[in-house]
């Protein structure tokens, strides 16, 4: 359990104004040009110490990114925040940005200079629209203050935050997309090697990292590596924000540490499952993209990245999407097949092709039209799908079709049985 | 490149948005510009973009035409036919749908007498269906243009519906 002075997001509710007065009473923008002193290396090295994951669903360790950017190189370096969230299930970019959006700036700044970049692109999805308006503002008074900007926090680093809106593709929210998207071309993931460490924005090293790893670094600096890494387990450190939604009676997006059992994270913060525990079908763990995981195992499944994976899902961006016994988990998959078939960039065949057949595919099931046999050809053709496209999309839409035919197989073949039947009977 | 006459131009405000958005992006690169330009226009067009305003981006930025519509299509926020003044956009993805998103969208069927994806006769209010709107802890979640609507219920969308027709 994370403790109350253990917090980083402090205002993450937002009970408190978003402001740069009230950011600075909560801790943001002190010793900021203390730790620039320490220089970039320092930097580097307490984020590789500190175990820091990346938040954005994959999981790669922060530091590790950091050290792949060129230290001998005449080209510019970039850095790019990830805030295209669109992942189904996930809501904590958008309260960062709308209740601690100085946090995020601090960050930007920090990690900017320790990749040696001096511009940052801020690529926030579209539909947020009052919520870029927001941080602009709050970047409009970072410059005001001379807290980034020429002479950031007088720390004779130059350091400029641009905002750059999307228009609605989740595709964007891939990093090789989002900077296609950045160069003003269709999101459409590049293929890797290169990786954007190397060749990325404009052709030149570029850093893309999530909003919440971003808004982690000052705290984690200011703090200490120590500190953060005594929080959570081992490779799985630090603390993280839940978003919990679906059938609780309260859903909400929650700070705590990772590896918290998932059935106090439900009952604790959400106000439990509607209907009570037993009540409980499944769990989406880690946004729409993961495998759900069925009420057995969320009994005892700690949220955290080793531990779901060993239970052949994944945290994700742990947005945690709860579904009692009255949810038709057929539909409910179907309309995560259906999103991704809409959202494929169409770039790969087996993604753009596969994506839209597993939807078709899974709405019929959902009415309980087809053959048992059916139901093994859409599980070969989801792992025809996963692996063999450039981007991660083409698991994305895979994995919900395996998760629920590894775990509610008798489910499918009942709808079938029963539609059957009926048809027989009339 | 040859220009294309246009009837679409960008009004004063927005030529000086214009020219401080291309601040953002080093000299070489305006294309960088193609989306952002692409959401002033639909805001000067009341929510769409017809193909002369497309064209006009592609003067602006001295990009060739395809690659400014090519954008404009792959991105679902650009309109390419008439939408409502008032833009009806129900999410219904897993988590909004979970706690209700159908119903809500059917309500407004009802409420607006147009099936989704249609616009009213007099074309102050249009409907859509949306993916994904980010905000599922407070689902359901409408977006009306620019401004989210969350923990809709059925007799909100009464009162909202009530409210546009104003």
């Amino acid at each position: 359990m994370l403790k109350h002075e253990d917090h980083i997001f402090t205002n993450l509710n937002g009970y408190n104004s978003y402001k740069l007065q009230d950011a600075k009473s909560r801790g943001s923008w002190t010793d900021t040009k203390k730790i620039i002193e320490r220089g970039s290396n320092w930097i580097i090295n307490e984020i590789r110490l500190s175990d820091l994951r990346g938040r954005g669903g994959a999981g790669f360790p922060t530091g590790l990114k950091w050290s792949f950017i060129p230290e001998k190189s005449n080209l510019p370096k970039y850095l790019v925040v990830n805030a295209d969230e669109s992942e189904p299930g996930t809501c904590k970019d958008r309260d960062i940005i709308r209740n601690e959006p100085h946090k995020l700036i601090e960050g930007c700044l920090l990690s900017g200079y320790a990749i040696g970049a001096n511009i940052c692109y801020i690529y926030i999805r579209g539909e947020f629209y009052n919520e870029a308006k927001i941080l602009q503002h709050a970047i409009d008074e970072a410059y005001e203050n001379g807290l980034i900007g020429k002479n950031s926090s007088k720390s004779n680093w130059n350091f400029d935050i641009f905002l750059h809106r999307g228009a609605g593709a989740y595709i964007a929210g891939e990093e090789t997309a989002m900077l296609e998207s950045l160069e003003g071309k269709k999101a459409q993931p590049r293929l890797k090697p290169p990786f954007p460490a190397i060749v990325g924005l404009y052709g030149c090293p570029t850093i893309i990292n999530n909003v919440e790893t971003i808004a982690v670094i000052p705290d984690i600096l200011k703090r200490g590596s120590a500190w953060f890494s005594k929080l959570g387990k081992p490779n799985n450190t630090g603390s993280k924000i839940f978003c919990i939604s679906g059938h609780v009676n309260k859903p909400c997006n929650v700070e705590e540490e990772l590896g918290i059992p998932l059935k106090v994270l439900i009952e604790k913060y959400a106000g439990g499952v509607d209907g009570g525990w037993n009540n409980l079908l499944a769990v989406i763990p880690g946004g729409s993209s993961v495998p759900l995981i069925p009420k057995k195992i969320c009994d005892d499944i700690n949220m955290d990245f080793d531990s779901l994976e060993k239970a052949n899902s994944a945290l994700g961006t742990a947005g945690v999407i709860v579904m009692n016994k009255s949810t038709d988990l057929l539909k409910a998959i179907a309309r995560i097949s259906r999103f991704y078939k809409k959202e494929s960039c169409g770039q790969c065949t087996p993604c753009r092709e596969g994506a839209g057949w597993m939807w078709r595919v899974m709405e019929r099931f959902s009415k309980g039209i087809g053959t048992i046999d059916e139901i093994n050809t859409l599980y070969e053709v989801s792992k025809e799908v996963e692996g063999h496209t450039i981007c991660a999309l083409g698991d994305a839409a895979a994995w919900p079709i395996q998760g629920l035919i590894k775990n509610f197989r008798p489910l499918i073949e009942q709808t079938i049985k029963k539609n059957n039947e009926k048809k027989k009977v009339a | 490149m040859s220009k294309i006459k246009t009837k679409f131009k960008f009004n004063n405000t927005n030529l000086l948005k214009a020219k401080k958005i291309l601040e953002k992006y080093p000299k070489n690169f305006s294309s960088s510009a193609v989306l952002p330009l692409l959401h002033l226009a639909q805001e000067q067009l009341d929510g769409w973009l017809d193909k002369s305003s497309v064209e006009y981006i592609s003067n602006y930025l001295n990009v060739p035409l395809i690659k400014v519509y090519e954008v404009a299509t792959f991105y679902h926020m650009f309109n390419l036919k008439k939408v409502g003044k008032k833009c009806i956009n129900v999410c219904t993805t897993t988590p909004c749908w979970l706690v209700g998103s159908d119903s809500i969208l059917k309500r407004f069927e009802k409420k607006l007498n147009i099936k989704t994806d249609c616009i009213t006769k007099d074309g102050s209010i249009s409907l859509h269906e949306i993916e994904c709107l980010g905000a599922c802890i407070n689902g359901p979640v409408i977006k009306i243009n620019n401004d989210y609507h969350e923990n809709i219920k059925l007799d909100d969308v009464d009162k909202i519906v009530k409210n546009l027709k104003k």
